[in-house]
């Protein structure tokens, strides 16, 4: 659990960036993987005060707010018509409605856990993520960063891009509502696709791969360009082998359903 | 702290330490159904309604909910013992330790989704782990539950 003494509910984002400035402030988002560790701090900041639970769209984006819950994306309905049901298959494995209705977008992109279906699958996407102070950047930039603590600053919201590309997301797991022991996302857009695979079990990556040579060799190519490692959920071998195979069935299934 | 919130219908004041979760400040109130069966965010024994959302309590800091509503099984008496005829009738009452959270999800369930299919019980009910029943009984009681429920609207 979590050890602290203040308990601040922020009133505005100046204020929890104060706050926040101090290494000895630990955002609470869902709690749900900070509650596995034991860390002891001075202050708990709670943004769920801000009204950062929210998913809007206009012309040309989506934005989703830092303290969304996963659930949200599940169940969204627009979100899951623009990207072809992608955030339902993404999040509906996860443990169970509890747990999604507790668990936040904030806190999974936050953390780029090696594990996490949601950055696996917003990667494959044209998707940024804005800080309150250094402002929106894209989310491959920021996943890619080495998390310190000096990291001091606050992702305020999401933002998916809606540009047309069509996308599959599929996991696999030793059983229903684990961690996954591998999670491909792949999109497709123009002449390109987008393939992030995550659980390998490292931080997922995003790789563009041209559409102009046949699907098998493309996947193989993909898979081949991570980095895999064994753990108890699976060896390196097998996650590679489960890679070529999930993202090959993903590409067959955009290229069938056409262009959009 | 000192925070406010409504707890199975009524106003509840609590003077709580800041790292406290719900499912503690529950239970100092009195709410013994909630239970911490995992202690990893995966068991769903500690399931309560927040603002009529199913979550975890001892994911939830306790300052988060000033001002909002909470129900626990204690607070859901009469659905609870309908959907636990039904458990007990098939079976699907044994231990019963899990059954608090498990009949908590049960009555989110039906707030969300009025006339489940199968598949959609199966995936609602995933988070709420039962090591005695095998959940076939459990299966069977939630189906007769739901067709029961639709026979009286």
């Amino acid at each position: 659990m979590i050890q602290a003494r203040n308990y601040v509910k922020a009133e505005s984002l100046q204020e929890a960036y104060e706050v926040n400035q101090k290494k000895s402030t630990q955002i609470v988002a869902g709690m749900l993987w900070l509650k596995m560790g034991n860390r002891t701090k001075q202050t708990i900041l709670d943004l769920s005060g801000l009204e950062l639970d929210y998913v809007t769209e206009n012309e040309e984006e989506f934005s989703i707010g830092c303290m969304t819950s996963l659930r949200t994306l599940e169940t969204h309905k627009r979100l899951n018509e623009e990207f072809f049901g992608i955030f339902r298959e993404c999040t509906r494995h996860i443990v169970g409605v509890q747990f999604r209705n507790t668990a936040t977008v904030g806190g999974s992109v936050f953390g780029r856990f090696g594990f996490s279906d949601i950055l696996t699958c917003l990667l494959a996407l044209d998707t940024y993520v804005e800080f309150y102070h250094e402002g929106l950047i894209p989310l491959a930039e920021f996943a890619a960063r080495t998390q310190l603590l000096s990291e001091r600053d606050i992702l305020v919201r999401i933002v998916i891009k809606k540009d047309g590309r069509r996308a599959v997301y599929q996991s696999q797991r030793l059983t229903k509502t684990d961690f996954p022991q591998i999670a491909c996302c792949v999109a497709k857009k123009d002449d390109m696709w987008y393939v992030s695979v995550g659980a390998r079990p490292e931080r997922a990556e995003c790789r563009k791969i041209p559409t102009d040579g046949d699907i098998a060799a493309a996947a193989k190519a993909a898979a081949e360009s991570f980095s895999y490692r064994s753990n108890v959920r699976a060896s390196a071998e097998y996650r590679k082998a489960l890679a070529e195979i999930y993202i090959r069935r993903a590409m067959n299934e955009i290229a069938e359903g056409g262009r959009k | 702290m000192r925070i406010q919130f409504i707890l199975n219908g009524r106003k509840t004041d609590a003077d709580i330490d800041a790292d406290l979760t719900l499912y503690s400040l529950l239970r100092d109130k009195g709410c013994l159904s909630v239970k911490c069966g995992c202690e990893t965010a995966n068991c769903g024994l500690c399931t309560v309604l927040l603002d009529g959302k199913s979550v975890l309590s001892c994911s939830v800091p306790a300052g988060r909910v000033d001002g909002r509503e909470v129900y626990t099984l204690e607070g859901l008496q009469s659905e609870a013992e309908e959907i636990g005829c039904f458990l007990a009738e098939e079976g699907g009452e044994q231990c019963g330790f899990c059954s608090p959270g498990f009949i908590v999800n049960v009555i989110a369930l039906g707030n969300e989704i009025p006339e489940p299919t199968e598949e959609e019980i199966k995936e609602y009910m995933a988070g709420n782990l039962c090591r005695c029943s095998g959940y076939m009984s459990q299966m069977r009681a939630l189906t007769k539950y739901f067709q029961y429920k639709k026979g009286e609207r």
